[in-house]
């Protein structure tokens, strides 16, 4: 008798509930749901984030980092100073991506392949990571600093390839890491080694629909550079209009590409040797 | 014990009593399209995965849409859309609940050209407001082929322009409908 009832009332509330769009069957199928927008763009600040630009997209990258804010006003916190890098990266497919770009440090010309492995997804095929694969190569064109010796010119090549693992966690949230290795045909020293281990990783938060707050520590394993160096921190935001996205950090590091800032930067937030830096974005369509 | 066949009776009233099977008309792949002009910038976007039905007896019409079926040419845009504008996770479908007014005119059974206003309640991110267009519907062997189209204007439904993008987006967005509609046995 309860039972009946009860049945009743389950069944009256199911039927006054959807009354509204009651000629509609709203059992929806399920379908797989990708996630989309795990950052606003392809860089978290200084690496790449697991975003492709797609097919037939062609991303337009400027990017400036300026002296230490601890120069003082003579120097005007830094922005007498610049490195810079203007590049840009192309869709081939959605999930495929090449880039160039060329930064004054150390006259480097670098080259990028980037390919989306997996998508993060839930409903009928369930993913909990999106997965990014990127294999860089850069080219010093600095001058020898030894012209007597001899100099082979693959010498002046370096490599970078990362496998970016992310997850959005909730619509805010979305944390990745970077598992990357490093590696220099040539090095400084017979003590350093020519394949360089590092982990990053990254963060970011929606603060509005429009702009986020970027976190990104790259962490160098032990004994493989110069213990001068240190680990490159950035902390810094999106601000995204429309057309351009425009980030704007703070950091230790000078070098716009994966070698430079991952295994080259010696500056200490500690002593206040932090630059300003901005990456401006700007999409075209073909 | 009579209290329980009475609510019984009821229940089951409530479940089949009002749907009356024989005059529903269905659609999964209607189309909407919306398209803002401005001097600027002409933006345009699909949805082909509309789902929707009219009672030909009521003249009942409902329509319910995923915001993220909405296809653009320009994938960014599409993001944008989603991310910024509809805020398609925590909004994830917009409906229509209204009537066709002149349902009685119709003759259902035989080829033809029928209009009649439809006005009912538009919901998009949670805002309902009345909205009213003028229906064509074209009856040619079983199948019935409506179309409409109305305007609204985005910052009704609580969707913000950013001023730097104001010149691009219009404020009299064009909401057009075209589904074939087939008869539900």
């Amino acid at each position: 008798m309860k039972y009946i009832l009860l049945l009743a009332i389950i069944f009256f509330s199911s039927v006054t509930y959807a009354q509204d769009l009651d000629l509609l069957e709203e059992e929806d199928e399920e379908t797989i749901e990708y996630t989309s927008a795990t950052f606003k763009t392809n860089r978290v600040i200084n690496g790449h984030s697991i975003e492709t630009v797609a097919k037939r997209e062609f991303d337009l990258k400027i990017s400036h980092r300026f002296g230490f804010l601890s120069t003082g006003a003579y120097d005007f916190f830094g922005l007498d100073q610049a490195t810079l890098r203007i590049g840009g990266d192309y869709g081939i497919t959605d999930n495929i991506n090449i880039g160039v770009g060329r930064s004054n440090v150390a006259k480097t010309y670098d080259g990028f392949v980037k390919y989306k492995l997996l998508r993060q997804s839930s409903g009928l095929k369930k993913m909990p990571i999106t997965a990014t694969w990127i294999s860089h190569m850069g080219v010093t064109t600095l001058k020898w600093t030894k012209p007597d010796r001899e100099n082979k010119p693959s010498s002046r090549l370096h490599y970078t390839h990362q496998l970016l693992l992310a997850r959005k966690f909730t619509e805010g949230l979305s944390i990745q890491l970077s598992p990357t290795v490093v590696h220099k045909n040539l090095v400084d020293s017979s003590s350093f080694k020519n394949d360089i281990l590092s982990v990053g990783i990254g963060l970011r938060q929606k603060l509005t629909t429009r702009t986020t707050l970027n976190l990104e520590y790259f962490y160098v394993l032990p004994n493989q550079i110069s213990n001068e160096n240190t680990n490159a921190l950035s902390v810094g935001f999106d601000i995204e209009t429309g057309g351009h996205i425009f980030q704007l950090f703070f950091t230790n590091s000078a070098a716009p590409f994966e070698k430079g800032f991952i295994t080259d930067t010696k500056a200490k937030w500690t002593e206040g040797d932090v630059r300003f830096g901005f990456n401006i974005a700007r999409i075209f369509n073909f | 014990m009579k209290y329980t066949y009475i609510i019984f009776a009821l229940t089951l009233l409530g479940i089949f009593g009002f749907k009356n099977h024989g005059s529903i008309y269905k659609s999964n792949t209607g189309n909407i399209n919306f398209f803002s002009h401005t001097a600027v910038e002409d933006i345009s976007a699909d949805n082909h995965k509309v789902k929707t039905a009219f009672d030909a007896n009521s003249g009942k019409i409902q329509f319910s849409a995923l915001i993220k079926d909405f296809q653009f040419k320009k994938a960014l845009m599409q993001e944008h859309f989603n991310e910024n504008y509809m805020e398609s996770t925590k909004f994830p479908k917009s409906t229509f609940s209204g009537t066709i007014v002149n349902i009685d005119a119709f003759n259902i059974e035989k080829n033809g050209t029928y209009t009649s206003p439809v006005s009912g309640k538009l919901t998009i991110k949670d805002v309902t407001k009345t909205v009213e267009a003028l229906g064509t519907f074209i009856v040619k062997d079983g199948v019935i082929n409506a179309k409409a189209s109305f305007n609204v204007n985005p910052e009704d439904y609580n969707i913000s322009i950013p001023k730097m993008v104001s010149e691009k987006i219009s404020r009299d967005l064009k909401i057009s409908v075209d589904v074939d509609y087939s008869h539900q046995h």
